[in-house]
């Protein structure tokens, strides 16, 4: 039996059907009718941000620690523009994300209205599809097919686009199970003779590396336990990259730390130098493999990716498997078992000689400071004294981001939200409020610079005002950090505006929004501090002060391969070449 | 049998297996793909090319199936084999695209395109333009005591060839279709 509503009720019917039990959003003129919805009801809460890029990076927070789309809810003209540096974001990451807006209604359109913007012009190419609903008998079934969508095959952004009349109008409400899905279902089991390619490949390599990535942890918790089981059952080394973290332990005993640009040293060699590159839900970013032509000479290469365009898009591999990494590794695994689990064991135990040597180097190691509290430092003491927690790490963009992916070990997946592929400052502190929304009970910590914790300060509204005791811990260095350290480099140490002279008293600033600061800047009082932070129950603004001109080592430089990277100590005056210095 | 009836199978081509270099030599490849007729997929297709910096040599795009809602468009494009495959995986992706093939790659095809000429002059050149339109077996569509409009169907060589004797001829304008193209055969 089908049911007249309004397109307003359709929404959140919509939205009810599908499970959602958070909006995050931004009321307006083109949405009113939604809103009006959403105020008589109980059954989704709604969280009302300070500006609508945070209502996308909130629903990008909430969506990567929950595995269930985020949800967004903006009005016409300025919401749906402001939304755009979050839709770009999740498309870069593949994280889930759906956003509905306001639009004028269908007679005004192409007028010039007030607040209209042309958003599925604007946002089609920074979401995975978009819609415009011009008639409330395709509304429900529209909402339907963009979680669908949203989900479906390698995750990513849509949006919704509802003029203000199709709100107002009535027609039959179409419920989930009914609506049509379309034809888009992207294959999620891999091609079984590339698989068998693939373990024939594991049973004779000498030095091989499993190189995971965030496709392992879009796939889901299971797909994190596959990835375990054989890596314990082969004994294979593994590194992941900066969105992968978390689904290999950072304390089991194959971890090689995270790789690329600011990964580890023996990561970074372990993929120079193997013989069989395993890449696991990754895509061979730029961050990743340096220099193209240089990148892992010697060895053969597989790619396990549910994204048929991610396949020979920058790396030429030998045995691409497309499909989801949890069904594709289910199958290696299968298959490898019943080929009689066999393993090339005297080559393995080289390989693992080579790369115990190489961790020998320490390349994370650093002298504390007596005076200055070094960031590295702080971030060994925020993991020292958070360790054993269910703890949920945020960053923002910058040197504090890969000192974090550095310091920190992650143990479980859906635990690290970061902003990997479009690099957005600004999308910490929203993330940490989308995660501890999902998660009222967890310790959520945003690890920030603070330039960037800036970029969305006004944030801290939403936090007192849905009491969400997240923890901003920025490590104050006065700098942008990641430009100061790339002049200092590049650019013959000249800092053109890479610096603040004005910042807050970050201590002043948490207290005028209700919420509680710590300043901290001596290095004997940091355990204190972070205690002081942890125990206290609501928002806490950390005032880290740290080293001023910290650079951020290892570092591969620009142009060059992985074997070329820059240890801490090392000269680094002129590291980059003219070539190098192009890119970014 | 899919949609577009090119069998499936029927070429070696495929995302799965790709030439065995990365060559730097660039190709011209027809590509057809089957999508929802629905508003803005064109844009869609178009914004993928332009940011993703890949070439439009020529583009045609018709609703087909005007049942299914299902309009077919052509595309001309140029690039290296690694562009080419990275073209037709990212049109792929397309949610509202169903189908999409590489006519260049997967067999042989037929490929044609429609152009209209406008031819203005006197006496002998007029003449002259009326014999070659013979040859290249062009229709006279429209006619003044002073013009000529050419209708021409070929490949665009074909179409190429005529437009470039017609020049001297005094051609003022031309308006060309695009290519259309059906793989030959079953």
């Amino acid at each position: 039996m089908t049911r007249q509503m309004t397109g307003a009720k359709m929404v959140v019917q919509a939205l009810r059907d599908q499970g959602v039990d958070t909006v995050f959003g931004y009321p307006g003129g083109a949405v009113l009718p939604i809103y009006d919805e959403m105020f008589q009801q109980n059954d989704i809460q709604h969280i009302l941000v300070r500006h609508e890029q945070a209502a996308v990076h909130a629903a990008e927070g909430y969506a990567r620690s929950t595995g269930k789309p985020g949800v967004v809810l903006v009005t016409s003209g300025p919401g749906a523009t402001n939304a755009v540096t979050g839709l770009t974001d999740a498309l870069m990451d593949s994280i889930p994300i759906v956003v509905l807006t306001g639009q004028v209604p269908t007679f005004m359109i192409g007028t010039d209205a007030f607040q209209e913007a042309d958003t599925v012009g604007i946002t089609r190419p920074c979401t995975k599809h978009n819609w415009l609903v011009k008639d409330t008998a395709k509304l429900s079934e529209t909402i339907h097919q963009a979680f669908h969508v949203a989900l479906a095959g390698r995750p990513g952004p849509v949006l919704v686009d509802i003029p203000k009349d199709v709100q107002f109008a009535s027609a039959d409400y179409q419920p989930k199970q009914k609506a049509p899905t379309g034809h888009y279902q992207p294959q999620v089991k891999g091609d079984m003779e590339m698989i068998t390619a693939l373990v024939e490949e594991i049973e004779t390599a000498a030095c091989p590396v499993f190189y995971t990535g965030g496709g392992v942890i879009n796939s889901g918790p299971g797909a994190s336990q596959l990835l375990r089981e054989l890596v314990e059952a082969t004994g294979f080394p593994v590194t992941s990259t900066l969105m992968g973290l978390g689904a290999y332990p950072a304390s089991g005993k194959h971890w090689l730390g995270m790789l690329g640009m600011h990964g580890l040293y023996e990561a970074n060699l372990a993929m120079h130098g193997c013989d069989l590159m395993i890449n696991v839900g990754a895509r061979f970013d730029d961050r990743i493999t340096g220099r193209l032509d240089a990148f892992s000479p010697k060895s053969r290469k597989a790619h396990i990716d549910i994204d048929p365009s991610s396949i020979n898009k920058v790396i030429r591999v030998d045995m691409p498997i497309i499909g989801d990494v949890g069904h594709v590794l289910e199958d290696v695994l299968k298959v490898w078992k019943a080929r009689g689990r066999r393993i090339n064991r005297e080559g393995l135990q080289k390989w693992w000689a080579r790369i115990h040597d190489w961790q020998k180097v320490d390349c994370l190691k650093f002298k504390p400071n007596e005076g200055t509290i070094r960031p590295q430092y702080a971030l060994s003491r925020l993991e020292a004294l958070t360790k054993g927690r269910d703890r949920y790490i945020t960053t923002e963009v910058g040197q504090h981001q890969m000192w974090a992916a550095q310091y920190l070990g992650f143990e479980d997946p859906n635990r690290w939200m970061t902003s990997g592929g479009l690099g957005t400052m600004g999308y910490g502190f929203p993330a940490s409020i989308g995660v501890q929304v999902a998660h009222p009970d967890a310790l959520v910590i945003n690890v920030a610079g603070e330039a960037s914790w800036l970029m969305n300060m006004q944030e801290m509204g939403t936090a007192i005002q849905f009491r969400l005791p997240v923890k901003q811990f920025i490590l104050n260095n006065e700098r942008l950090g990641m430009v100061r350290q790339w002049q200092e480099l590049l650019h013959g140490q000249r800092y053109s505006h890479s610096w603040s002279e004005a910042l807050p008293d970050f201590v002043k600033l948490a207290e005028a929004f209700g919420a509680k600061g710590i300043l901290c800047k001596d290095p004997a009082d940091l355990d204190d501090a972070i205690m002081e932070m942890l125990n206290h129950d609501g928002p806490v603004i950390f005032d880290c002060l740290v080293e001023k001109h910290e650079n951020c080592f290892p570092m591969i430089p620009s142009g060059e391969p992985h074997n070329k990277m820059l240890l801490g100590e090392a000269k680094t005056k002129d590291a980059i070449g003219s070539k190098g210095a192009v890119m970014v | 049998m899919s949609a577009l009836q090119i069998k499936k199978g029927s070429t070696k081509h495929s995302a799965y297996n790709l030439r065995s270099t990365f060559s730097d030599v660039e190709e011209t490849h027809t590509i057809a793909v089957l999508v929802e007729n629905e508003p803005g997929v064109l844009a869609r297709v178009i914004g993928l090319f332009s940011g993703r910096g890949y070439n439009i040599d020529s583009l045609t795009v018709a609703e087909v199936d005007h049942k299914g809602h299902l309009s077919r468009i052509t595309i001309v494009t140029t690039g290296t084999p690694q562009v080419i495959e990275q073209i037709k995986a990212q049109l792929g992706r397309i949610v509202p695209v169903h189908e999409v093939h590489d006519l260049t790659a997967e067999g042989s095809s037929v490929e044609r395109e429609l152009a209209l000429l406008k031819v203005t002059g006197v006496s002998d050149k007029r003449v002259e333009a009326l014999r070659l339109a013979d040859i290249f077996r062009a229709q006279v569509v429209d006619s003044t005591l002073e013009s000529f409009v050419f209708q021409i169907t070929g490949t665009p060589e074909k179409v190429d060839a005529f437009a470039d004797l017609m020049r001297p001829l005094g051609l003022t304008e031309i308006a060309r279709t695009g290519v259309a193209a059906l793989a030959r055969g079953l």
